[in-house]
């Protein structure tokens, strides 16, 4: 057996504990998730591969480690409905959408449509109070109203991927995970182009 | 001398997560350009930590004949 290399970026899991937690001291380090986000369609569209997912993704190795190692995971196989192109493709399409919905909203407050809601939704429906993390006067209301949109959704598919982890295989979020599809489609497309 | 087994990758259903790579212990998996998994069949002794791990299920322990067979 060959003991594969220990690099710094194998302990990213602890960023995606990191995240989750600043978040609840200050609801303006959500806007670090933008790197998250951007990153890896980055690596996806310059490099043309998936160095993000397959190295740097902390929520991956977090998934990894809890339900490989401390076997929290029940490690059945992830439902073929789940694994299926329109199912992915339908999952990345719907977060696209309710990440539209949070430019909307984030937009509206700063044309002064509507007030800043300092609560964190999950599943869109469920409105968790979060004043404490909000401090009055140091960011503008939009930038603030964006922190909570990103936050909702970043905690909302960390418990998506937790229930799939327990459930099925550690990493079966990876399969339906929106950055995941959208990174991949990219790679295709540029494979396909040469 | 090559073992019996080797593993097999559906790639039309691969996600390209890389589970299979860091899980390999004979650093036989790698990704191909970000679109699925592939393995050095000379490196593989189809051990099935990979398809044990596999998230979408598109790995498959298959006699090693057999998935030349398959290839050509």
């Amino acid at each position: 057996m060959i003991k594969q290399n220990k690099h710094w970026y194998d302990y990213l899991w602890i960023w995606a504990i990191i995240y989750f937690s600043l978040g609840f001291f200050n609801i303006l380090f959500a806007w670090l998730g933008m790197i998250d986000f951007l990153l890896p369609l980055f690596i996806a569209g310059i490099g043309g591969n998936k160095w993000f997912c397959n190295n740097l993704c902390g929520r991956g190795q977090l998934f990894s480690l809890l339900g490989g190692k401390l076997s929290w995971s029940k490690g059945k196989a992830t439902p073929k409905w789940i694994v299926s192109k329109w199912f992915r493709y339908g999952f990345l399409f719907f977060f696209l959408i309710m990440f539209g919905n949070i430019l909307l909203q984030t937009y509206f407050v700063f044309a002064g449509a509507s007030s800043l809601e300092k609560a964190v939704k999950l599943a869109w429906a469920i409105k968790v109070p979060w004043e404490w993390a909000y401090t009055q006067g140091i960011a503008p209301d939009w930038a603030v109203q964006f922190s909570y949109g990103l936050y909702s959704l970043m905690v909302f598919s960390l418990l998506l991927g937790l229930i799939a982890m327990f459930f099925y295989k550690p990493r079966s979020w990876c399969v339906f995970c929106p950055m995941g599809t959208m990174t991949q489609g990219i790679c295709k497309l540029k494979n396909s182009e040469k | 001398m090559l073992s019996k087994r080797v593993a097999q990758f559906e790639k039309t259903v691969c996600v390209a997560c890389g589970a299979c790579v860091k899980e390999c212990p004979r650093i036989a998996i790698s990704i191909y350009k970000g679109c699925y998994a592939v393995n050095d069949l000379e490196l593989c002794i189809g051990c099935g930590k990979c398809a044990k791990i596999c998230p979408s299920g598109c790995i498959e322990i298959v006699e090693r004949e057999a998935s030349h067979d398959k290839a050509e």
